[in-house]
């Protein structure tokens, strides 16, 4: 018998129903293999008894003929998503111990189509960084190793870099992921995983704890582009808790799959070629543009002159609505409280958000104050959403020569740990091609394109408009179909 | 613009959060850099453009004025650092 642990959800999905294995079986596998990787770190909190539990109840369900569209498919979840019953720290301490009573709309959809929950992962806090290294809860390792010998420790990406980590060395077929700025884009590409940003607004942001609301998006992440399809049509959809939910039928993304793009214009903006691209990346990219021709669509050069912008609009606009966000954490209503002998109530709440929150998102909350304090508010964050209008307008205009834009995921392949984490700027720089995105809304994905010279993976991003997932899924397929991306990290662990 | 040790003082103590002098002075030329490089956005003619809140057109619906949720004061109160006789408790506020 195949090891179940090197299935996908797809493959699980199908075998499930045919009856080839139980879904206590792949519980049982999935389960094991998470104790068996706890050397990555990338569980904050493991819960195979949710595994197990959903699974029993798919059993009995194809028992009677009930068939849910995840019956079988056990998951990791992101911890930046509550779990009623189940600790939700945003790998922060300052909510050690926060057990929510309620579940994120995005876990309530995928628990009730049939998935169970493998374990909470480990994050960057709060969604805050690139690497994985800003976790209260210690650093997720990636399965991967450089083959020259070396065996240096390497970032899974962040900020969802258990989610790329677990999937990567098979603790999870899939998980859910969030991006800000790209922190579901950039841990699959680091992985050789995929992973998809949907259009602002098509998941729910209602149960996830908050970052940078305009910006935040829950999605998916997988071994395939089919999975990432299947995944997403469970994690979407309308929901009247959250004000930016977008009331659209969710389309049938996986039976809509083609890799044929006859007819599709792909754009390469000029504006990401940057200054020092490693000529990996360039080769990268180039594949990418023969894949896009070898399946019918026309390559033309488009310009996003604003593109050099993204990144400063992001670093002003994402911390802005942080140190807002994170205003609640106080201290009285949950989480940890620090009480210092004889403290006021001010002194409380600074005492506990001292101890509480790590440097990057102290930094982050630091900056955000900064830019909306009095004198300095039209300067920094008018002048930032002026800007981000911009971006967003040069997509628009883009859009006129082109239906999808494809660029490469990240400006290199996976970095060592400790390598970015004492300049912040250069850690924040590692998302250059993933931020215009964001600040426009627009969906997104990365899908593995190759490895680089060290046997690393490398990505490539696809963008849509507005809404078309499924042109971004679309073409994510056609590169998964042409790459013959086969390589996987040997297991160390 | 560039930030001293006075001004970060000072809002920190806006995010209410305690930070040391030793903090601050490591946080001084971090934050000085950061905002140096976000400052490149002064190039950017912005004149004319409205400042783009809602990336995805969407209008902020209305819903029926009826009581939706509430009546759990246990379910809020489970995770607090401390709750007593029903409340939050906090440091005595007034003398």
């Amino acid at each position: 018998m195949t090891d179940l642990t090197d299935l996908g959800v797809a493959a699980i999905r199908d075998g499930f129903r045919a009856g080839d294995f139980s879904a206590r079986e792949v519980a049982d596998a999935f389960n094991a293999s998470v104790t068996a990787g706890r050397k990555l770190n990338a569980f904050l909190v493991e819960t195979p008894e949710h595994a197990i539990e959903a699974a029993e109840a798919a059993d009995r369900g194809r028992a009677t003929g009930e068939l849910r569209a995840l019956s079988g498919v056990p998951l990791g979840i992101k911890d930046l998503f509550c779990t009623a019953g189940y600790q939700t720290t945003a790998a922060s301490h300052i909510l050690e111990g926060f057990t929510p009573t309620y579940e994120s709309t995005v876990t309530a959809k995928l628990f009730g189509a049939g998935a169970g929950m493998l374990g909470k992962l480990n994050m960057d806090q709060f969604a805050m960084g690139s690497s994985n290294e800003t976790s209260a809860y210690g650093h997720v390792l990636s399965p991967w190793r450089r083959n020259d010998g070396g065996n240096a420790p390497l970032a899974p990406g962040g900020s969802s870099g258990g989610s790329s980590s677990a999937i990567a060395a098979r603790l999870a077929p899939g998980a859910t992921g969030t991006d800000t700025g790209g922190s579901i884009r950039q841990p699959a590409a680091f992985t050789g995983i995929s992973g998809i940003k949907p259009t602002y607004g098509r998941c729910s942001r209602w149960g996830v704890v908050a970052f940078a609301s305009s910006l935040d998006q829950a999605g998916p992440m997988a071994r395939d582009v089919r999975d990432c399809a299947i995944l997403l049509e469970a994690m979407s959809g309308f929901d009247p808790k959250d004000s930016t939910s977008l009331d659209l039928p969710v389309p049938q993304w996986e039976a809509g799959l083609s890799s044929d793009l006859k007819g599709k214009r792909v754009g390469i903006p000029k504006e990401y070629r940057v200054e020092g691209m490693p000529a990996e990346i360039e080769a990268l990219w180039e594949s990418g543009i023969r894949f896009m021709k070898d399946a019918g669509a026309e390559i033309v050069e488009v310009s996003l002159p604003h593109t050099k912008y993204a990144l400063p609009t992001y670093y002003i606009i994402a911390p802005a609505e942080a140190s807002s966000n994170l205003a609640r954490y106080d201290g009285v209503r949950y989480g940890v409280r620090e009480l210092p002998e004889g403290a006021s109530l001010a002194d409380m709440y600074a005492a506990t958000r001292s101890a509480g929150f790590g440097a990057e998102v102290k930094r982050r909350i630091l900056i955000g104050t900064y830019v909306l304090s009095a004198g300095f508010y039209d300067a920094y964050y008018t002048k930032a959403q002026k800007v981000r209008a911009l971006i967003a307008r040069d997509f628009e205009r883009a859009w006129e020569a082109c239906d999808l834009l494809l660029t490469p995921t990240a400006p290199s392949a996976a970095f060592a740990l400790g390598e970015k984490v004492a300049d912040p700027l250069s850690m924040y720089l590692n998302d250059v091609f993933t931020v215009p995105a964001s600040l426009a809304g627009l969906p997104a994905m990365s899908v593995p394109g190759g490895l680089d010279a060290t046997g690393l993976p490398l990505g490539l991003q696809i963008i849509g408009r507005p809404l078309d997932e499924q042109g971004v899924l679309n073409a994510g397929l056609a590169i998964e179909e042409r790459a013959g991306f086969t390589a996987r990290a040997e297991k160390w662990w | 613009m560039s930030v001293d040790a006075n001004t970060v003082r000072k809002i920190a103590s806006l995010a209410r959060i305690a930070i040391s002098d030793r903090e601050i002075e490591a946080m001084v030329p971090e934050l000085n850099n950061i905002l140096g490089w976000i400052e490149q956005l002064g190039e950017v003619d912005t004149d004319g453009v409205a400042p783009l809140a809602a990336v995805i057109p969407n209008h902020l619906r209305l819903r029926d004025d009826v009581v939706t949720d509430g009546d759990d004061r246990d379910g809020v109160l489970k995770n607090a650092p401390q709750a007593e006789l029903g409340f939050f408790a906090v440091p005595k506020v007034i003398e």
